[in-house]
C-alpha cells in the first residue's frame, strides 16, 4: 500500500515535470536569466505546486498522522546554518550551468537525453562525495546525521 | 529585464506545477515524507543499514519518476524536448556541484522549494532563497558577462 502509494506520487510528480517543461534545461535557464529575457514560467510552476502542496501539508500536520494511521516523519524544524547555505549556493551555480536539478534531470534522463544521464551521474558521484565528506569531517554522531538523518530532505 | 512573452507558457506552467503540489501532497499525506528528490537520491546511495523502512518508499517514488516519459506518452502527453546550452564537461561539473551542494544544503527544488516552502520552513526559504540567487548569477555570468553559451 505504501509502495503503491510512493510509486503514485513519483508517477505524478514526473509527469508534473513534463507538462510544466521543467525537464528541459532551456526553460529553467530561461527563467534564471532575470537580466536577459525571462522567461517566468518556472514561478508559475513553483506557485501552483505550493498553493497545493501547502494545503496538503497543513492538513497532515493538524491531523498528526498520516491516512494510512502512521505517525508522520518529516524533516525537524532546525536553525539556518552555514551548511544549509553553502550547500544551497553550490547547488544554485550547478542548477545555473546546466539548467537542472535532480527531479527534472532524472526524468530527462529517463525521457533517453544523453545529456540529462551524464549529468545524473555527474550528480549521483557529487552526493556520494558529500555523503563520504560529511563522514570524514564529522564526528561519528554527526556522520550518521549527515548520512541520513531525518533533516535530509 | 525584459519578458520574454513567447516562451512564456503560463497554463503548462501552472497544470504541471498543481500536480507536482498534488503529488507531493499525497506523499505527505499517505507516508508523512518530504517529497524531496535530492534526499531520495541521496539516501539510496548511502548503505542500506537501519534505514530499510525508509528503502522500498523511495524506490517506489523512484521507479515512478522514472516511469514518468513512458506513461505521458501512453496518455499522449508530449515530451517537452530536453535542449542543454552547455557541452558536456559543463554538465559533469554542474551534476558535480548539485549533487554537493543539494546533499551538503540538504535538500533541492523540490525538498526545499516546495515541500519546505509549503511547511512555512524558515530554512527553506533561506535555502530557496540562496540556490535562486546563485542560479541568477551564475546564468548572468556564463550568458551576458563571459557569453560562454550561445
Amino acid at each position: 500500500m505504501r509502495a503503491v502509494a510512493a510509486f503514485l506520487c513519483g508517477l505524478i510528480f514526473g509527469v508534473g515535470l513534463l507538462v510544466s517543461q521543467m525537464t528541459n534545461p532551456m526553460k529553467v535557464i530561461g527563467f534564471l536569466d532575470v537580466f536577459g529575457r525571462w522567461d517566468p514560467s518556472l514561478a508559475l510552476v513553483m506557485g501552483g505546486a505550493l498553493v497545493v502542496a501547502s494545503i496538503g501539508f497543513w492538513w497532515v500536520e493538524r491531523r498528526g498522522r498520516t491516512m494510512l494511521g502512521d505517525e508522520l516523519a518529516l524533516p525537524p524544524r532546525r536553525p539556518v546554518d552555514a551548511r544549509l547555505l553553502g550547500g544551497s549556493a553550490l547547488f544554485g551555480i550547478g542548477w545555473g550551468i546546466g539548467g537542472f536539478c535532480p527531479g527534472p534531470a532524472v526524468v530527462a534522463a529517463s525521457a533517453l537525453s544523453f545529456d540529462a544521464a551524464i549529468f545524473v551521474v555527474a550528480m549521483l558521484a557529487g552526493m556520494w562525495i558529500a555523503t563520504r565528506l560529511a563522514s570524514r569531517l564529522a564526528t561519528p554522531a554527526g556522520a550518521g546525521q549527515a548520512a541520513a538523518g531525518p533533516g535530509a530532505q | 529585464m525584459t519578458i520574454d512573452w513567447p516562451a512564456f507558457t503560463p497554463g503548462s506552467a501552472l497544470t504541471g506545477g498543481l500536480l507536482i503540489g498534488f503529488a507531493a501532497a499525497f506523499l505527505a499525506l499517505t507516508l508523512g515524507r518530504v517529497a524531496g528528490i535530492s534526499g531520495i537520491l541521496g539516501s539510496l546511495l548511502v548503505s542500506a543499514r537501519g534505514a530499510s523502512a525508509d528503502r522500498g518508499w523511495r524506490i517506489a517514488f523512484l521507479v515512478g519518476l522514472v516511469l514518468a516519459p513512458a506513461v505521458a506518452t501512453l496518455a499522449a502527453v508530449p515530451l517537452p524536448p530536453v535542449q542543454t546550452l552547455v557541452d558536456w564537461p559543463w554538465l559533469v561539473l554542474a551534476g558535480l556541484l548539485v549533487g554537493l551542494g543539494t546533499r551538503i544544503g540538504s535538500g533541492c527544488t523540490s525538498g526545499h522549494g516546495v515541500c519546505g516552502l509549503a511547511r512555512g520552513s524558515l530554512r527553506s526559504l533561506a535555502a530557496t532563497l540562496t540556490f535562486m540567487a546563485f542560479g541568477v548569477g551564475t546564468v548572468w555570468l556564463f550568458e551576458h558577462a563571459l557569453r560562454v553559451s550561445p
